[in-house]
């Protein structure tokens, strides 16, 4: 059979690659312009929550010239508050908040500081969450939806502070304020129910005055180091806000830009 | 007018069929009780903690995903890109690509602590999650597949063909970047806080399912060698070889700008000489890229033509999932930096060290389970729809001068080989 150069194989062939070279082109450039859009929107979403307000953003205050080395105070205050148990095994126990000492590599200066969910205004773990069970409240207290969690574990990948812990076995006698369950995801969570409880105090009065503290904080200054400050961080004179600007206290991992609900003293 | 390439079911009674089919089910029933195990007793039986939180299932679960985006490929070639050495085995290829990802979301889904709450994932989403997004990316390419392969047996639908392989190119490429993204996408992991994550990730699809693709092609043509031919063959395994160039050059650009950043440096020193090193060196770069471009390209007589295609496409496939698993195991294991220029000293979850990973047998089981589920699923949508090229021996086969790759050759010169076929 007579073949032409027009309709050879590799004439049609190179012709198809170049009609998709031009698709191709189109479809980067599409591509490119809305990614131009996307990080106008990337932010933390926040759910609605009866009752629950953005007046106040829920906050905490670690002075880490307080707190003190190899007292877990606060850990067994969230432990018991949470009815956490201890396997044995850290690396698959549920930790909520867990204690750190560090050294300064320039200075050798060492300090200790609890580490928790940072209760982040943009949380990756919110971002990431394909159901929207990871989500914020308007007051910035970042929460697990135990009904809608997968137990998929994209939001502890996403965590830059190892906050998230996965429930690897049946956990039983849970408290009712604390509800948590095998294969899903939960965290610190401000001890929301103290400060929902709350909720029907006098307005009048501050909010650190009529909300109840949370159970690290409260542990930690029955032990009378009292490094562990909570309070509203909208309120301008709010105690913990004046002791934020007092010490420059900063975040960890700043460079992030998360925004965090947790700060550090002399970090 | 052009010929019309008939297709027919798989026509094989042969015992090694059934075999085949007996063993995949048993694995698969290993699979279902090694997933029914850790469903019950909590991930505890697994080798996962709070540090590694995604472990041998998911290096299981993105190959078959990455694996079936790349198999779709011999489709491509042969609807959008027109070589006529793929278009018998176009069907086959949509049709495998489609088993492969049912396999890879079987296994993404058992993985899950709530496994039993796949409907909330089907029905609530968080629309700023890549995770959302890549359920629509799956369940679209599924629904893509099953339009392209109805365009190509429906011979009113053949003028649309074209159509239906630009839209299922676009959406793969769409969907492996958005695999790729859900890794890119971690600002806190420095191991993989890179948007060259979702490039490398096209390349790994293209390597694997194109290796994936030439394994099932060679144990089918046992059955009906019209499916391969030696064209098909050296086609195969010339595009194998430009896929692994394009994942090397990935995988090389993403360590050396990691290593330009000092950020990452410490856990560069981890992938590339600590504990996943050999996994690394050896697996990735020696076996999953030198190994099958040197034996594909040795034109050493006792290596028959299809013997390099196997070799090659299993190095392939073992060197990118073991690639897969440094990227997913190695950037959890190294420990995350919270304290920029501090050093800890102690910490009641391990921070500041490395953790040690060991896969269970039922994470084993689970992700073996997920890939002989795909191949089961292919090896029954091939018995029932009429996928493979009908058999030279048969009545209506216009492949013109190709013989296939496993019957007796005199000539080796196959350079004339055209294929007329339409409607793939």
């Amino acid at each position: 059979m007579k073949s032409t150069a027009s309709n050879s194989p590799s004439n049609a062939s190179a012709a198809a690659r170049r009609r998709f070279l031009q698709g191709l082109g189109t479809i980067g450039a599409a591509l490119v312009a809305g990614s131009a859009v996307l990080p106008a929107n990337a932010q933390a979403t926040v759910k609605e929550i009866k009752g629950v307000t953005g007046k106040h953003r829920w906050g905490l205050l670690i002075d880490t010239t307080k707190c003190a080395t190899g007292c877990d105070a606060c850990v067994r205050g969230c432990n018991a508050e949470h009815g956490i148990n201890s396997t044995g095994n850290p690396d698959t126990d549920a930790q909520w908040i867990r204690k750190i000492e560090l050294k300064d590599n320039l200075t050798g200066q060492l300090s200790s500081l609890p580490m928790m969910c940072q209760h982040c205004e943009s949380a990756p773990c919110v971002d990431v969450c394909p159901t929207g069970a990871s989500f914020k409240r308007a007051d910035g207290v970042v929460l697990v939806n135990k009904h809608t969690c997968i137990g998929c574990r994209y939001c502890m990948m996403a965590c830059p502070y190892k906050a998230r812990s996965f429930i690897h076995e049946p956990i039983t006698d849970q408290l009712t304020r604390a509800p948590r369950g095998k294969g899903t995801v939960e965290s610190c969570t401000l001890c929301v129910h103290r400060i929902d409880a709350s909720g029907s105090q006098p307005a009048e009065k501050s909010a650190e005055k009529t909300v109840q503290q949370p159970a690290c904080a409260v542990s930690c200054k029955e032990d009378a180091h009292n490094a562990i400050t909570f309070g509203d961080l909208n309120d301008p004179d709010s105690e913990i806000v004046q002791a934020i600007e007092r010490s420059q206290a900063q975040q960890v991992r700043a460079d992030l830009n998360l925004n965090t609900g947790v700060r550090y003293t002399r970090l | 007018m052009n010929p019309t390439h008939r297709f027919q079911c798989l026509k094989s009674y042969q015992a090694s069929y059934w075999f085949c089919v007996v063993v995949c089910a048993l694995l698969i029933g290993l699979g279902a009780y090694c997933a029914l195990t850790m469903e019950h007793a909590g991930h505890i039986v697994s080798g996962m903690n709070n540090h590694v939180v995604w472990g041998l299932p998911h290096v299981f679960a993105v190959s078959l995903i990455v694996s079936a985006s790349g198999a779709l490929n011999g489709a491509t070639l042969a609807s959008v890109f027109g070589n006529p050495h793929y278009k018998p085995i176009a069907r086959l290829s949509v049709a495998l690509a489609m088993c492969l990802l049912i396999g890879g979301l079987l296994v993404l889904v058992l993985d899950l602590g709530r496994p039993d709450r796949l409907i909330v994932a089907m029905t609530t989403y968080n629309f700023r999650s890549i995770f959302a997004w890549n359920i629509f990316l799956y369940t679209g390419f599924l629904i893509i597949g099953v339009g392209y392969l109805w365009m190509m047996m429906e011979k009113r639908f053949h003028r649309h063909v074209l159509t239906a392989g630009r839209i299922a190119l676009f959406w793969r490429i769409v969907l492996t970047s958005g695999t790729g993204c859900i890794f890119g996408f971690l600002v806190g992991r420095n191991a993989l806080d890179s948007a060259l994550l979702a490039p490398m990730f096209i390349a790994l699809s293209l390597v694997m399912g194109t290796a994936a693709l030439s394994l099932v092609l060679v144990v089918l043509a046992k059955w009906q060698p019209a499916v391969l031919t030696t064209a098909l063959i050296q086609s195969l395994n010339r595009v194998l070889i430009w896929f692994l160039l394009a994942l090397l050059y990935f995988s090389v650009v993403h360590h050396l700008t990691n290593l330009y950043v000092s950020e990452h440096h410490d856990i560069e020193r981890h992938l590339l000489s600590g504990e996943h090193a050999a996994l690394f060196w050896v697996g990735h770069i020696l076996l999953g890229v030198i190994a099958p471009i040197v034996i594909i390209v040795s034109r050493k007589p006792e290596f028959a033509l299809i013997t390099r295609m196997v070799v090659s496409s299993a190095c392939a496939l073992l060197g990118s999932a073991a690639l897969l698993y440094v990227i997913i195991i190695g950037s959890q294991s190294s420990p995350q930096v919270l304290f920029p220029g501090k050093t800890v000293v102690q910490s009641s979850f391990g921070d500041g060290g490395f953790t040690s990973y060991q896969p269970s047998l039922w994470e084993w089981g689970l992700g073996i389970g997920g890939v002989f589920l795909a191949l089961l699923l292919c090896l029954v949508v091939l018995r029932v729809l009429p996928l493979l090229p009908e058999s030279t021996h048969g009545s209506g086969l216009r492949v013109n001068g190709v013989q296939s790759a496993l019957e007796p050759s005199d000539s080796t010169d196959h350079s004339a080989a055209s294929v007329a076929v339409s409607g793939s």
